[in-house]
């Protein structure tokens, strides 16, 4: 078998060169690839196309990347939680492609299942509908939108094995299964790397065949973005 | 007039046993404090969660369990969690029975304005343009008026539009109102001490209200 597994971060992203475009998993904070995001902000690729559901905060995750201007353009669906963000989008730096979240979430599927373009509602008669094709089906309008073609997908999973099989995480799974499958080559940083056999098949979300490197990830911070809580009072 | 938690417990009356629903940020999030006793609701958050539990107990946080809101949750027991695809896969097919969310702007034919102010704020659509699109029955929960003292409830939208003729109910804290299929706000209900004139003061769309409207019960 061909190894997948690489030694850590700056191994896994160093082919990764200027303006290339990348996938990154997660929502919100939960769910990013925490040690690629380091490592891409140290090594200092810059004129990056970053599809990403958020683009982090001010302080982490994608936002690192911002503060550095190393991204040329993002494509998004929600960017509320990241000020500099929308500082660099209004002042016309920074280059964006708001879309909607299904529909982004969708065209990393079609990609992974290997399909050119999907139909979706949602858009329709709103200013993402400009300049797409649209199809009416029982009545209904719908837009044409095509796969994602992206040069890498980072993604964040649980436990995978060195066979590239991923295990995900309550909702930190999010975009990331998704967006493994959508990449010409996909990176996972794990939080537990295990021995093929390890995992049942049974629970494999993401099948290793979408998986090019693998490498055990360190130092989770797993920052909250929201801490919200209850008291036992509360009940 | 309604407060904030006024609107979500009346919004809470829509919401019939077995629904599965999805709540917005927002006041939307609010209604899961109102769910009447008896009614089993499975809550959606879009980011790939059914079942949605309350807040965790302090020091019981898990960053891996989030809300569409980023706020840390629970799971229930009978809760399943899926990818982003699934998650929009199910409100696409019209899996979810009941839509709640927030907005800048309706207008009388049923479009709905909340992911843009041009030049000013710039958050993003999230997945409001999927529900929108998609659900079968969607309920506006919002302020009548914005700050500035403007209506809300428009003869048609000035802002960047999230979704076209897709509204049929909207409660705010003056009222409880139907957009017709023909175009215009029904009154249905007026919310506890609000007059029909205030309401209509209140209302820049085309709005129609019958001489008797009646006052909301909120208990």
């Amino acid at each position: 078998m061909i190894n997948k597994v690489v030694a850590n971060a700056d191994e896994a992203i160093a082919d990764i060169t200027d303006g290339k475009t990348l996938m990154l998993g997660g929502f919100g904070l939960c769910g990013i690839p925490e040690n690629c995001i380091s490592a891409l902000v140290k090594k200092g690729v810059k004129d990056l196309t970053c599809i990403s559901n958020n683009a982090g905060v001010d302080d982490f995750g994608i936002g690192l990347m911002l503060k550095q201007r190393q991204v040329k353009k993002m494509i998004s669906s929600y960017v509320g939680e990241n000020a500099e963000f929308e500082r660099q989008l209004l002042s016309g730096e920074l280059e964006v492609e708001l879309i909607p979240q299904g529909t982004l979430a969708t065209r990393c599927l079609a990609a992974g299942y290997g399909m050119p373009a999907i139909f979706t509602p949602a858009g329709v008669g709103t200013e993402v509908a400009e300049g797409k094709e649209t199809r009416n089906f029982d009545g209904k309008d719908y837009l044409m939108e095509y796969a994602f073609d992206a040069d890498f997908a980072i993604v964040k999973a649980w436990k995978g094995d060195t066979a590239g099989n991923l295990i995900f995480r309550s909702t930190s799974r999010n975009f990331n299964p998704v967006m493994a499958m959508a990449g010409k080559t996909t990176i996972a940083e794990v939080e537990e790397l295990v021995e093929i056999g390890e995992l049942d098949p049974d629970h494999v979300h993401t099948p290793g065949v979408y998986v090019h490197r693998i490498f055990q990830g360190k130092d989770y911070e797993k920052r909250i973005e929201q801490r919200t809580v209850r008291t036992k009072e509360q009940g | 007039m309604l407060d904030k938690n006024g609107i979500a417990k009346r919004i809470a009356k829509e919401i019939k046993d077995g629904y599965y629903v999805n709540l917005g940020i927002g006041i939307p999030t609010l209604v899961a404090n109102y769910i009447p006793e008896g009614v089993n609701v499975v809550l959606q958050s879009e980011n790939g969660l059914l079942g949605m539990g309350p807040f965790p107990f302090e020091g019981e946080e898990d960053p891996d369990l989030i809300n569409a809101g980023k706020q840390t949750i629970t799971t229930l027991p009978g809760s399943s969690i899926f990818d982003s695809a699934m998650s929009f896969g199910m409100i696409r097919a019209q899996k979810i029975d009941l839509t709640i969310l927030g907005a800048m702007e309706v207008s009388e034919n049923g479009d709905i304005a909340n992911w843009k102010i041009p030049g000013k704020m710039v958050k993003g659509m999230g997945g409001a343009m999927d529900l929108v699109a998609s659900a079968k029955n969607i309920i506006v929960a919002m302020q009548h008026v914005n700050k500035a003292g403007e209506s809300k409830l428009l003869s048609s939208c000035t802002l960047p539009l999230t979704g076209v003729k897709c509204i049929k109910k909207i409660v705010t804290e003056l009222g409880v109102f139907d957009v017709l299929p023909e175009g215009g706000f029904k009154l249905l209900e007026r919310a506890p001490g609000v007059s029909v004139d205030e309401i209509r003061k209140a209302t820049a769309g085309k709005l129609y209200a019958d001489d008797d409207v009646p006052e909301m019960a909120v208990s």
